[in-house]
């Protein structure tokens, strides 16, 4: 298949090694990928911000970038965020309507059913749960809220994670409590959210795991920020990351 | 109290509100359970009424013909039981000291009466609810709030299975005054700790009579 | 709410006495900040919320229809505001027609004015009162007390909170706030006939409001309640509830006063099938509450005499003119959303500074005070136009609430309404650094520049975490490292591998 990443305008900026290494898996499970050049941002920050008016350039760049999608030019799209999917097929279109642009949002509704989450796209597109990866660490992993609840991935990242090779997965208690991220709601309301990254840290540190994973780098900078905040030794790593960890290239942590 | 002009400019509001070309009415999809599926009055039903009952903490007695023993023993202890009209009179048999609300009784008269006897309109066994709807043998809806004791009697073929069979029963008569009652009164307001007992009856006490009784003369339809 | 001079030892929450009951305090971040410091207070919501929503997805998961009746529910309310002036109509057409009075009331104010005359025309001095949010809404009790009439609140909690001073910190356990040691001390120091020696057992308490609220209610001429919902075709009113302080209420007096937010009306008598299902087990997670009260206008030899019902707009009109805000008005407060709220668990409801707290608060609230209306309540920053910033958007409540409000697009909506109020405003400096950034991340020229310019602090920084930035990074340094930069941009990283597509 012919794949093209859409990176997110986070992972693209500070944390690329979650690109990288989806870029790595695909490839290795013998894809052809693509990271085309004009993207950037879902507009997902400025639409949840109430900035809904503001964020009409971004999707329209966003859906501009993809749109050759819908001539061929690529089989799927895949991000390795699941909010930044939810955002496009569920706000993008809605947005585009309300700032009058209908062809816009008829656009992005197509663009956006050729759209998944990495763990989709894995298990539903590709049709494998065992992609070959090695990973010997004792994980446990954050279910992120709009991967649960938007996009009901479900037991889909248990699933992959469970068929890598060495991984010990460890079940984190009140895993499905927000991490109190929440995009701008971290500073807008950053005494509340310090005290739910504060708790969500706390099941993690119980669980002894040695990485934490989630299919968002998004959540994933809020959990780790507090974790490495207390010195606890747990680090952080995206699904995708695990995923293209093998004997061969193994999984570096921090390093690009 | 208000004139006109207050309730002509809150309707007005409303349809400005809905705008020149209101929402259409939309269609309710009902594909949830309309009836339940275990069968009125079968022993299923009967079992599933007492189980959840119970776990409301309601005394629950089985009773297959002989209901004025059960209801006897249900009410040894009190000397006064207040029987609204309509309860069958051979149900009486057993009990000393009963009360009849005729002429209609005080407040303070219903405060000093220890217990209270009563039939039933319809019970729903899924939720462990009895309803009463005011008709023969129920008395108005102080006489089974007051006292402190509610004895009632649940015969076979008034226990329904869902919540809608129940909700279908009482559409006959929806304009009489309606208590669904599921367990004795409860609060959970301090630190959710469930206390039974506060305003209402602190102890209700349920028989579920499984069979026709006195001759097969005791049927739901009587209302 | 009325003053007290009791003991020193019980405080109310919160300590200044509130404005409005829709709307006191300052904005939402600077509540939180007072609230989050209460350990004793965040120590009993976790355990509250926790065992709360167990029995709910306990008794939720028990009926295999629980899905359709949601759907049910959901449906009923929308064809509920699509019809409402038919409905509303034919509500009071059918209560009048079985002996009630019906009237009409569209703000707070008005609907006071009504219940107030209604208690002097019954010549009381005393009322009793079944909990109800609409009355809380209008702070119908302080309205009694400035006519010389003494409103007694007889739900336990609801109790509570009028010894204490309170004002409510959840729809249905408005004083999950409070611990039962303080429970006792508010008792003793404030009911004045509390039995000495009582003790902080619930039991025990419970039992104390018991012995106190009884010789009330026998005596009581007047009762005022809230309805859960009136069904237009048949006028029958319903009251849902677990102490048998309702039925005392609906029951005895000689009057009985209904103040009912327009929203509440029902369709058909065969609704009750959905909602006495969605209801209880959204709420107390029982399979049903312990007891529900119906009425139809006055029955003759049974209950009261004389029926009033208020129907009351206070803002509801405000919502309903609003498509996308609408479907606030589906809720039947059964306070579900509440309790799997991570941002309520944490903060508690004073936080929103409303007797609407909780998810549903954060929307609901704006909206009765016309949040983004030209004159009316705007900004981020605005203690209405605050709330809803108030929640992560992570949809749980959404998932819980038994009608089906899409709460977080809701939350997103009035988001937009806050920052772009109608008649406009002039740009605040977060509007213009979002202008900024939407340029940038509108160009994918514009972000790897960015890319590479992270890189370059990496490489600064050597890849490490940092521990500090300069505000507003502070607000997230505060608590929290950043995990340090790349010290190669995607793009060089994509550039070197094979080049970028075109
Ligand atoms: S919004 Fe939904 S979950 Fe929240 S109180 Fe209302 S009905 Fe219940």
């Amino acid at each position: 298949m012919r794949i093209a990443v859409f990176a997110t305008c986070l992972v693209g900026t500070v944390m690329p090694r979650a690109a990288t290494a989806t870029v790595r898996l695909l490839e290795r499970l013998g894809h052809t990928v693509d990271l085309p050049a004009g993207q950037a941002c879902c507009g997902q920050m400025h639409v949840n911000t109430g900035y809904g008016p503001e964020a009409m350039g971004v999707i329209r760049n966003h859906v501009r970038t993809f749109a050759p999608v819908l001539d061929g030019r690529w089989d799927a799209i895949v991000a390795p965020s699941g909010s930044c999917v939810a955002s496009t097929r569920h706000q993008q279109a809605d947005v585009a309507r309300r700032g009058g642009d209908g062809r816009l949002a008829h656009t992005a509704e197509q663009v956006a059913a050729h759209t998944y989450e990495l763990s989709e796209l894995l298990v539903d597109v590709l049709g494998v749960t065992d992609v070959g990866a090695w990973f010997p660490h004792t994980v446990t992993y954050h279910p992120t809220c709009h991967s649960l609840r938007l996009l009901r991935v479900g037991d889909r990242p248990v699933r992959l994670l469970g068929a890598v090779e060495g991984l010990e997965l460890r079940d984190l208690g009140e895993a499905e409590q927000c991490c109190g991220f929440g995009g701008t709601f971290a500073l807008k309301n950053a005494e509340t959210s310090a005290a739910m990254v504060a708790d969500k840290a706390d099941e993690i540190q119980a669980t002894g795991a040695e990485v934490v994973t989630a299919g968002d780098w998004s959540c994933l900078l809020n959990i780790a920020g507090a974790l490495d905040r207390r010195r606890s030794g747990v680090r952080a790593a995206h699904l995708a990351e695990i995923l293209a960890s093998t004997r061969d290239e193994p999984w570096q942590g921090a390093a690009l | 109290m208000t004139g006109p002009t207050v309730r002509e400019e809150m309707l007005a509001r409303v349809r400005t509100a809905l705008g020149p070309q209101p929402p259409a009415p939309a269609g309710v999809p009902r594909d949830y359970r309309r009836t339940g599926t275990l069968p009125r009055g079968s022993a299923e039903a009967l079992d599933l009424l007492a189980d959840r009952l119970e776990d409301y903490r309601a005394t629950v007695v089985r009773s297959t013909d002989d209901v004025a023993a059960a209801v006897a023993a249900l009410l040894a202890d009190v000397d006064s039981v207040l029987v609204p009209d309509g309860v069958p009179e051979d149900w009486l048999t057993g009990l000393t000291g009963t009360v009849r609300d005729a002429p209609p009784l005080s407040h303070d008269q219903l405060d000093n009466v220890a217990a209270v006897l009563t039939t039933c309109r319809v019970a729903i066994a899924e939720t462990g609810t009895v309803v009463l709807d005011g008709g023969p043998g129920q008395g108005r809806r102080a006489l089974t709030l007051v006292p402190d004791r509610h004895v009632v009697v649940v015969l076979a073929d008034q226990v329904v299975h869902a919540v809608p069979d129940a909700v279908a029963v009482l559409a006959a008569h929806p304009h009489r005054p309606l208590t669904w009652i599921s367990g004795p009164s409860a609060t959970s307001d301090i630190e959710l700790v469930r206390v039974e007992g506060v305003h209402g009856p602190r102890d209700l006490r349920v028989v579920i009579v499984a069979a026709p009784t006195g001759g097969g003369t005791l049927t739901a339809s009587r209302t | 709410m009325s003053t007290f001079l009791g003991m020193p030892t019980v405080r109310p929450h919160p300590a200044d006495p509130p404005g409005a009951p829709l709307r006191w305090g300052p904005s939402f971040p600077e509540a939180a900040h007072q609230t989050l410091r209460d350990e004793q207070l965040r120590a009993n919501l976790r355990t509250a919320t926790r065992t709360i929503r167990d029995k709910r997805r306990r008794v939720t998961a028990e009926l295999g229809d629980w899905e359709q009746l949601r759907d049910a529910g959901a449906a009923i309310k929308a064809d509920v505001m699509a019809r409402l002036p038919e409905l509303l109509t034919e509500l009071e057409a059918n209560v009048t027609a079985h002996g009630g009075v019906v009237h009409w009331a569209r703000d707070a104010a008005e609907a006071n004015a009504v219940v107030t005359e209604i208690v002097r025309a019954a010549g009381a001095r005393e009322v009793v009162k079944v909990k109800s949010m609409a009355t809380q809404e209008i702070g119908l009790n302080d309205a009694l007390a400035a006519a010389g009439i003494d409103a007694v609140e007889t739900d336990l909690a609801e109790r509570i909170v009028q010894l204490a001073g309170d004002m409510p910190s959840h729809i249905l356990v408005p004083a999950i706030h409070r611990n039962r040691a303080e429970i006792q001390e508010i008792f003793t120091h404030r009911m004045g006939d509390a039995p000495a020696g009582l003790s902080d057992e619930p039991r025990e308490l419970a039992m104390a409001a018991r012995a106190h609220l009884r010789a009330r209610f026998l005596r009581a001429e007047v009762a005022i309640s809230g309805a859960n919902m009136a069904i237009a075709e048949t006028g029958t009113v319903a009251v849902v509830e677990s102490e048998g302080n309702g039925r005392m209420c609906l029951t005895l007096p000689r009057v009985l006063v209904t103040v009912m937010g327009i929203e509440k009306v029902l369709p058909t008598f065969t609704d009750l099938e959905v909602f006495l299902q969605l209801l209880p087990r959204s709420s107390t997670g029982e399979r049903m509450n312990p007891y529900t009260s119906m009425w139809t206008g006055v029955t003759p030899g049974d209950g009261p005499s004389e029926f009033h019902l208020v129907l009351l707009d206070n803002g509801r009109t405000r919502a309903l003119a609003d498509e996308l805000g609408r479907p606030a008005l589906h809720c039947i407060r059964c306070s579900a959303c509440l309790n799997v709220c991570p941002v309520y668990e944490h903060t508690g409801g004073h936080a929103y500074g409303s007797v609407y707290p909780g998810p549903i608060g954060a929307i609901l609230t704006p909206q009765l005070l016309g949040l983004g209306e030209e004159g009316g309540p705007f900004g981020a920053h605005d203690p209405t136009g605050s709330l809803p910033f108030a929640s992560t958007l992570c949809g749980a409540c959404y998932e819980a609430c038994p009608v089906k409000i899409d709460i977080p697009s809701a939350l997103v909506h009035l988001r937009e309404r806050s920052l772009h109020p109608d008649g406009g405003h002039p740009p605040t400096a977060t509007d213009l650094a979002m202008v900024g950034a939407a340029r940038v991340l509108a160009s994918g020229r514009l972000l790897r520049l960015a890319g590479w310019a992270a890189a370059l602090v990496g490489r600064a920084t050597g890849g490490r975490p940092i521990h500090w930035l300069p505000w507003p990074g502070s607000l997230w340094t505060r608590v929290r490292d950043v995990p340090g930069l790349p010290r190669r941009s995607l793009s060089a990283w994509w550039r070197d591998r094979q080049g970028w597509s075109r």
